[in-house]
């Protein structure tokens, strides 16, 4: 369904929309007071009728991953909120946590209610100061209003939430990486199972979600997941934050139907490329992702349409290639950044990520590279699915993208001793 | 049981294991890193990679970690998978990117894991075209090297150091490709653990630093199953020789003790046996300056023989052989035999022998110890006494945690630890001092001998009302025993630990008080290898020798320094017409000797020592000592025997008689006989070869003196030659027989698991040795007289013996590592006690002066005196300002 509603971005023209006062302006915490009514089954069963896709770059369903938790437990149950936003062209998360703070507050607040959890961890990457500075004021704001705290608006219910700057590493957006680094440990990924949701933060059932899943959360209670839902395809419900990067008139964010094309996003709102030169490619949502042909922008941008063209819609943040582009250096480059981010753990990624990329860049340089292409081809697809972590996946799967669509240009490189371009 | 498929075949698997576990123990060739046997899965090294696959109709299935996943009930895998295979070898392909390629001059070639899994996943060819990372290494003190570059990045060494031995100063350092495995700086390994790291690291960055001074590749090393000299434990080691050396020792896997691991002074006490100090020919000094002319041995037994004739007094050691004893025992008859400790040691440990044997309580092994879900200990500083059995509690702790894990596989080693976090079996811990082990204890106490005696007395009290109560006691300390109480009475396995160490009989009575008790388990730390041999064996004590010689008397001295054990030992030797001293070290004893015998250290001679638990085990002799001189002490004593034409020993021609004499004059110890296969033992036909089918240089290591190859040295006492000819290792030899582990396709010691009956089980064939102790089946001898409480008295402090894991030890003092980590001597006392920087201690014939180290946790009245560093330790002394 065509909508121009807009929900987390509804009222990014109110400057005062961060603090609670603006919030509350626009019906702010309604949801949470709605919530507080609800059973937690009633509320999940809305986030499942939503079709409320992790919007964390994977996109399981947030109301499926919900009932993993245990039926029964005498432990504490955490929610964690990953704002560890890290992956390369993705900025949207930060968008919520500096303009829209306490949708992401509220949504923790009802969201703790369905999971019977009383206390959520707001794991933010170090580098997002502004967004550590928001989010700390919208907590002190919202405990000092009542809704978080020993006794949320009279309930007697206790819930409290913390905010927790990371120090810059990707890996640690890795849910476990993430858990390990909130406990005070080098981030390093768990190996699955036990899942989170059984055994996560200090041991205890967790959920960990991404900061738009659950930015989205107090919409949906208010509304109701069928209408979020109705936004969106079969089964990527309601509306997603999409961004644009790279080579158009103009990069930025906005707040769409799941479903809405590629071509909508760079042509009508991108405003189409920069300059004269056409576009090459575009890198669909991070840059873990494989690319895309300009042919292909047609595709609906929901997690399973972008599946079938054999990439993925990662955070939804695009990037954008121009003719010119050499994508040897633009592999590299990619490369470079896992390598540099593996936790070296796990040997094929530890071992092969520097590899690739020290592969990637001979071919830039044109020197020879023994073994060609091939040996590119085969390290990649010797990590692919062997690793503990998808961190593996994220540094094989691009290059192994760029190899089968921009192969020819690869090939010349070897074949001139030479860029091309 | 489940059964799964591997490769179109069906086997036997327990579903609690993982796959690789399971592989392993029906010995099929799956090569791996990480794991390991007894610290359980990380999935980090992906070498292990398997197909796995849903069902008879899924043709593609998908790779899984074999070490990660269960051996579930009708799962279905493949090994030789083409996709499995490619796939591990390029797991090696990229752990060789930065590995050196520098085998030939590394210490791990030749018995190095990742050669052998590179072989066994058939990588051979380099795709790699870039500059290798290399590293700065560091010096982590006298026994351990380091050198980085070889690091596969598995995390065995920082997970066994920290994980399983509780160390702090060793740790990974960096992310992605640039790992770093060592300390923050420069540094000795503080761990007495820290051996270890040698064989857990699969490859050579970690490597044997004595082994180094004096290097021989495993394929020249000769070995033979021997046991460790070092402490009453008795764990199983190999150790190696090349060309009439000592070249190191490594662990040997026996279930029931030392599983996978030894301690440092075990691993690096063997330097005494090439020390320069040795005694190789038989002496007589003589003069007032003790010159002393070399005897031929013949000459020597000439001139001891005669003697026999007259009154004979032997004095006997813990730390020689049962046989050895026995031999001297039957020299000098059992009247004039004394066992060559002090009359405190000896009444020690005879109370510790009779509390095993006339109470219910059964000593368990440090497998059981593992095992346990509640442990009092009482008196015992277990690191330093009977490191192995500190480590073993480090596990212990884990047992009760591990046990309410639900739904997460054990193997499954950081899950589980997530899940237990600080969680801790119950272990309560009184010791006199603060111990290495106090981090473990749920609660403790650190006061006098007797104090610890009697918080002992009132749990077993609490337990059950048959034994005595216990008056006077502090509040906290009866709430402290109502408390034990509890938690021991709840456990399904107690164990109470404790032993000699703390110097009182009370505190091993309280011990064996709280195992009767409450039914546990009661391990009990003896001071030396085979003190516990030496109990059975009997005789009295160096007084009581003292008494039994006149003046003139002969005195047999057996591998026993009197200096060390006795203030009095001058005036003993005085007395002495002729002292015959037999041992393999030259020390104060020997200077006085009239005679002096040569005798082979443990790696040169066999014999069986009895270990704290009552357990007899062979060790066996490594290596012939050069020229004719060194024998065995029982061969010294036979051949003195047979030349003064006594008819005891003439039918000893070999151990195995020595043995049989033993258990006929002792059916009690008969057991000794079946701790070992006897030298008759054939695999068809064959001895078993010490040394391994690659030795090289079997003519050219003598080619200096003579191009023939040198016949092989004969050996009547055990079933092994010392040759590469007989039965190899490959072969299924009974356990206590095993020289090495090796096998084909297997060159390092994770080839152990061809000698188990399965991962983590038993070796082939059962544990080797023989309990000669059971447990009485009388009723309880309870006893009735617990000590009062400590009281100061004016101008006297009671001296409480602290023991130093390198220091307290005399053999293992001689290797210069070892040496170089003990302290300087010192004394301890409480604060308010520390009347300056040093103080003179005097008392019973003890006089020095000695820096004062303070420790918070004496009671004043007290004073600590380390074990083997100040001399005989007095029971009682009087400190005074320097
Ligand atoms: C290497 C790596 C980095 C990741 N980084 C992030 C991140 O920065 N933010 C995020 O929300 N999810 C990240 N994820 C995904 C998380 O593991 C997890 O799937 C997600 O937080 C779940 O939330 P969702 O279900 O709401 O998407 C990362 C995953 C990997 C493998
Ligand atoms: S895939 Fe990479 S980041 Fe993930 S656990 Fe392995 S080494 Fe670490
Ligand atoms: S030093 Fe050895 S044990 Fe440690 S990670 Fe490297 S290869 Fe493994
Ligand atoms: S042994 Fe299985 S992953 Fe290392």
């Amino acid at each position: 369904m065509k909508t121009d509603v807009k929900i987390l971005t509804a009222h990014l023209d109110d400057p005062a929309w961060h603090t609670l006062a603006g919030y509350e302006r626009h019906g702010g915490y309604n949801a949470l007071r709605k919530a507080l009514k609800m059973t937690p089954d009633e509320i999940k069963a809305e986030v499942k009728a939503a079709n409320l896709r992790g919007r964390g770059g994977a996109g399981f369903p947030a109301g499926i991953k919900w009932g993993f938790l245990p039926k029964e437990t005498t432990k504490p149950i955490y929610l964690v909120i990953n704002a560890d936003e890290g992956e390369p062209g993705t900025f949207k998360d930060r968008l919520i946590m500096e303009r829209n703070p306490h949708s992401l507050i509220e949504g923790c607040l009802i969201a703790c209610w369905a999971l019977r959890a009383n206390t959520t961890y707001i794991y933010i990457r170090g580098e997002l100061f502004s967004s550590i500075q928001r989010i700390e004021r919208a907590i002190a704001e919202a405990r000092a209003k009542g809704y978080i705290g020993k006794n949320v608006l009279g309930t007697g219910w206790t819930c409290e939430i913390h905010a927790h700057p990371g120090a810059g590493a990707y890996i640690c957006g890795e849910e476990t990486a993430l858990i390990e680094s909130l406990e005070g440990k080098a981030g390093q990924p768990r190996n699955k199972p036990p899942f989170p949701a059984i055994q996560g933060l200090f041991d205890c059932p967790t959920i960990v979600n991404n900061v738009e899943t659950i930015a989205y959360v107090p919409w949906i209670i208010e509304n109701g997941g069928q209408t979020f839902a109705s936004f969106g395809t079969e089964r990527n419900g309601g509306l997603k934050i999409y961004g644009l990067s790279g080579h158009v008139k103009r990069p930025g964010l906005w707040e769409l139907p799941m479903g809405t094309t590629f071509s909508y996003l760079v042509n009508e709102l991108g405003g189409g490329m920069r300059g004269a030169k056409p576009m090459k490619g575009l890198i669909p949502g991070g840059s873990s992702c494989p690319p895309l042909l300009p042919n292909e922008l047609d595709t609906p941008m929901d997690f399973d349409a972008v599946k079938k063209v054999g990439t993925m819609l990662g955070t939804g943040c695009a990037t954008v290639f121009e003719e010119g582009v050499c994508t040897v250096r633009l592999g590299a480059r990619i490369a470079k950044f896992y390598e540099h981010e593996s936790c070296g753990q796990c040997t094929p990624c530890r071992e092969g990520t520097g590899w690739l990329h020290r592969n990637i860049e001979k071919l830039e340089r044109g020197e020879r590279l023994e073994g060609g292409i091939q040996l590119l081809d085969s390290i990649c697809g010797r990590i692919l699915g062997n690793t503990i972590c998808a961190l593996g996946d994220a540094a094989a799967m691009p290059i192994q993208g760029f190899l089968k669509k921009f192969g020819d240009e690869w090939q010349r490189h070897i074949d001139l001793g030479r860029c091309p371009l | 049981m489940a059964t799964i498929v591997v490769d179109g075949r069906p086997y036997e698997a327990d579903p609690a294991r993982n796959l690789l576990d399971v592989c392993l123990s029906h010995k099929l060739d799956l090569p791996y890193f990480c794991w390991h046997p007894a610290m359980g899965s990380v999935g980090a090294c992906r070498q292990c990679a398997v197909k796995q696959f849903k069902d008879e109709n899924d043709t593609r299935g998908r790779l899984v970690m074999a070490c990660m996943t269960p051996a579930a009930d009708g799962a279905r895998f493949s090994i030789a998978d083409p996709e499995a295979k490619a796939f591990r070898a390029s797991v090696i392909e990229w752990l060789m990117l930065n590995h050196p390629h520098d085998c030939p001059v590394c210490d791990e070639g030749s018995e190095c894991h990742l050669q052998d899994m590179t072989v066994m996943t058939g990588h051979n060819e380099r795709r790699f075209r870039f500059p290798k990372r290399s590293y700065v290494n560091q010096d982590l003190g006298p026994f351990v090297n380091h050198e980085m570059n070889r690091c596969i990045q598995c995390y065995r060494c920082v997970r066994f150091y920290r994980d399983y031995a509780g160390g702090a100063d060793l740790d990974v350092f960096g992310v992605h490709d640039g790992l770093y495995f060592g300390r923050a700086g420069d540094g000795t390994l503080e761990s007495e653990y820290a051996g270890n790291l040698v064989e857990v690291c699969p490859t050579g960055v970690f490597t044997d630093k004595t082994l180094k001074r004096h290097y021989a590749r495993k394929w020249d090393l000769q070995t033979a199953p021997s046991i460790c000299v070092h402490c009453s434990l008795g764990c199983n080691v190999i150790p190696g020789e090349r060309a009439g050396e000592l070249r190191r020792i490594r662990n040997r896997y026996n279930r029931e003790i030392n599983g996978h691991f030894l301690c440092d002074r075990g691993r690096y006490g063997y330097e005494f046996v090439n020390d320069e100090r040795r005694v190789r020919r038989a002496l007589a000094p003589h003069g007032p300056d003790r010159s002393a002319d070399p005897l031929d041995p013949n000459e020597a037994i000439a001139r001891v023989a005669p003697l026999l004739a007259g009154r004979v007094v032997g004095i006997g050691s813990p730390r020689a052989s049962l046989e050895a004893n026995f031999a001297l025992q039957t020299l000098v008859g059992p009247d004039r035999f004394f066992q060559g400790i002090s009359t405190r040691d000896k009444r020690l440990v005879d109370t510790a022998l009779a509390l095993l044997r006339e109470g219910p309580s059964r000593a368990p092994t440090l497998h059981e110890v593992e095992r346990a879900d509640a442990v009092l200990v009482l008196g015992e500083d277990a690191p330093n006494t009977a490191p192995r059995l500190a480590l073993a509690l480090r596990q212990t702790a884990g047992v009760v945690p591990r046990q309410a894990v639900a739904g997460i596989p054990r193997w499954h080693d950081n899950a589980v630890r997530e899940l237990i976090q600080d969680a801790k079996t119950p272990i309560y811990l009184a010791t006199p001092v603060a111990t290495r082990i106090d981090d473990l204890a749920r609660r403790g106490q650190h006061a006098p001998p007797e104090e610890i005696a009697r918080l002992g007395f009132a749990v077993a009290h609490a337990l059950n009302a048959d034994a005595p109560p216990v008056g006077g006691l502090a509040p906290e300390v009866a709430a402290l025993a109502e408390e034990i109480a509890g938690v021991l009475r709840a456990a399904e396995r107690p164990v109470v630990v404790t032993g000699t160490s703390c110097g009182s009989e009370a505190v091993l009575r309280a011990a064996a008080q709280v195992a009767w008790a409450c039914g546990a388990g009661l391990c009990c730390v003896l001071p030396e290898c085979n003190s516990m041999g030496l109990a059975l064996l009997g005789g009295g004590s160096l007084d009581d020798a003292a008494r039994a010689l006149s003046d003139g008397d002969t005195l047999i001295v057996l591998e026993n320094d009197l200096y060390e054990r006795t203030t009095a030992a001058d005036a003993l030797l005085a007395r002495a017409g002729h002292v015959v001293v037999v041992d393999h070290l030259a020390h104060a004893t020997g200077a006085r000797a009239h005679t002096l015998l040569p005798a082979g250290t443990f790696a040169e001679s066999d014999g069986t020592l009895v270990n704290n638990e009552g357990r007899a085990q062979r060790f066996f002799q490594v290596f012939a000592p050069s020229g004719h001189s060194i024998r065995e002490s029982w061969r010294w004593l036979r051949d003195v025997m047979n030349a003064a034409g006594r008819a005891e020993a003439a039918g000893w021609h070999a151990l195995d008689d020595v043995i049989a004499a033993l258990a006929a004059a002792r059916p009690d110890l008969a057991g000794v006989r079946d701790a070992a296969p006897s030298a008759a033992w054939r695999f068809a036909g064959n001895k078993v070869a010490r040394l391994p089918h690659r030795a090289t240089g079997r003519t050219a290591l003598h080619a200096d003196r003579s191009v023939h190859e040198p016949r092989a040295v004969p050996d009547p006492d055990a079933p092994f030659n010392f040759s590469m000819e007989g039965a190899g290792v490959e072969l299924p030899l009974p356990a206590a027989l095993v020289p090495r582990f090796w096998s084909p396709g297997w060159n390092s010691e994770q080839a152990l698991h061809r000698f188990q009956e399965e991962v983590e089980g038993p070796l082939r064939g059962g544990t080797p040795g023989v309990r000669l102790v059971a447990p009485g089946a009388g009723p309880i001898p309870w006893w009735r007289d617990p000590p009062g409480p400590f009281r100061r008295r004016e101008g006297e402090w009671r001296v409480v013996p602290l023991h130093h894991v390198f220091g307290s030890d005399p053999l293992s003092m001689l290797s210069p590592g070892v040496a170089q980590r003990a302290p300087a001597p010192y004394v301890a006392l409480a604060p308010a006690d520390a009347l300056g920087a040093a103080v003179v201690v005097t008392g019973e014939g003890f006089a020095a002066t000695l820096p004062v180290r303070v420790l918070p946790e004496l009671t004043p009245g007290t004073a600590g005196l380390p074990v083997g560093l100040v001399g005989p330790l007095p029971a009682v002394v009087e400190v005074k300002p320097a």
